[in-house]
């Protein structure tokens, strides 16, 4: 296949994986925990669509059934990104706890202070 | 809070009618886009939003922590209630099809009962993490 | 456009902007989502990604500080991981089917099943929701276990207030 034809079928892919790069680009290089958790939801938007593009299929219709239509998307990518989502929120609450008490525990949320209190001997700033 | 006249007076208007939306959400999900999780997080975003609007003492006035904290759990079992139903009509656990009087609104009923357990559970978990995050200051104030 | 509002996250530094284009972009994924027919995940995209996890960063934000440090220090080595993750994964995407080809196997498993026989066995019409409550409810009940758990750990770890009055070595 030349490599237009392989872009012009493929490019939903690789949308995809400048999305997750980037998220994991500001997970690693972000030392804010805050942008970290960002980061980190970005990264799982970009599987949301990782998911969901391979079931779209063109000239389909969402998967609800009726009879003016007979092609419908993939549904079972739907369901599981369904609930991903909502799993995804509760986690990332789960983390910004964390963040607020590691906050309230060394007075920052900056990765690298939090690491210099560390070695200080464990000494709260 | 008080000067917000405006945002007061819409929000006043607005509120009832996201809730409609929210349960429309519910119990429209078998035929149209929707289901529990979304219904459970407009739900919950309602009460955000009044929250928002009157200051968190109103909103946890009406809805107390309790009711919140209890509604967490209540989903849950609500759910693996319909399992153990299922278990008890003599079927497998979250079989629907012994649920009703033929398969399909035995199916009915089951998608029925786990949907409402979905939507109770994730509105009470989003409304609680909402209210500590909120009032997680406050308390830390007050100490 | 998605990308321009993920590179802006990624080089801004007030957090508070930061949080509002993660908003943004939430908005974006669920329009994009419903170009994909997915229209229950954009719902749920919506209501979620841009209200309720929007909400959660700026309260998050207002016990944090709204401010992150200082610029990066020496960006070249994640920017070279980077760049190396995108070429492995670009280069992977060479095997796998192309964009909308009905004979992909993600078409022809057990999704045929469920589009034919959905509507006559649960009664219900739209397919998402019957596969999330019917066929697959271990799935879902597993779901709403995480959920409940996740609330349970938030409110484990934001409920007792610290302790550093009394009793803390300082």
């Amino acid at each position: 296949m030349s490599v237009a034809g392989h872009f012009a079928s493929h490019y939903s892919y690789w949308i995809t994986f400048v999305l997750m790069v980037a998220g994991l680009y500001i997970v690693i290089a972000r030392g804010n925990l805050m942008k970290k958790l960002i980061g980190l939801s970005i990264f799982q938007t970009s599987v949301y669509l990782l998911y969901i593009a391979p079931g779209k299929l063109i000239g389909g219709t969402a998967p609800i059934v009726a009879p003016a239509f007979k092609v419908y998307s993939n549904p079972l990518p739907h369901v599981l990104i369904l609930t991903a989502i909502v799993v995804g929120v509760a986690t990332l609450a789960l983390g910004l706890a964390i963040a607020v008490r590691i906050r309230e525990a060394y007075g920052s949320i900056e990765e690298d202070e939090i690491l210099a209190a560390d070695r200080d001997g464990g000494e709260r700033v | 809070m008080r000067r917000f006249l405006v945002l007061r007076v819409v929000g006043k208007l607005l509120i009832p009618f996201m809730l409609l939306f929210a349960l429309y959400v519910q119990f429209h999900g078998d035929f149209g886009p929707g289901g529990g999780f979304q219904a459970g997080v407009i739900g919950a975003a309602v009460i955000v939003f009044y929250a928002l609007i009157f200051g968190l003492p109103a909103a946890r006035r009406l809805v107390p922590d309790a009711v919140v904290e209890s509604m967490v759990g209540l989903g849950v079992l609500l759910y693996a209630g319909v399992g153990v139903a299922g278990l008890v009509f003599g079927g497998n656990y979250l079989d629907y099809f012994v649920l009703g009087a033929d398969p399909v609104s035995g199916q009915h009923r089951g998608i029925f009962w786990v949907e409402a357990g979905v939507a109770i559970t994730v509105s009470g978990v989003m409304l609680k993490i909402f209210y500590m995050f909120a009032g997680r200051r406050r308390a830390l104030e007050d100490q | 456009m998605m990308a321009v509002t993920v590179l802006a996250i990624a080089v801004q530094r007030n957090l508070f902007s930061v949080v509002v284009l993660a908003g943004i972009y939430s908005f974006l994924m669920a329009t994009v989502l419903v170009a994909l027919d997915a229209v229950d995940v954009a719902m749920t995209e919506a209501s979620v990604g841009a209200g309720i996890s929007t909400v959660l960063l700026l309260g998050a934000l207002y016990l944090c500080g709204g401010e992150e440090a200082k610029p990066l220090a020496r960006p070249w080595l994640p920017l070279a991981v980077a760049a190396v993750i995108t070429g492995a994964l670009v280069y992977g995407t060479l095997g796998l089917p192309a964009f909308s080809d009905p004979s992909a196997p993600i078409h022809v498993h057990v999704v045929p099943r469920y589009l034919n026989e959905a509507l006559r066995e649960t009664g219900v019409q739209n397919v998402v929701t019957a596969v999330l409550a019917s066929y697959r409810g271990y799935d879902t009940l597993g779901e709403t276990i995480v959920v409940f758990t996740a609330g349970a750990g938030v409110i484990a770890l934001l409920r007792r207030l610290r302790r550093r009055g009394n009793g803390e070595p300082r």
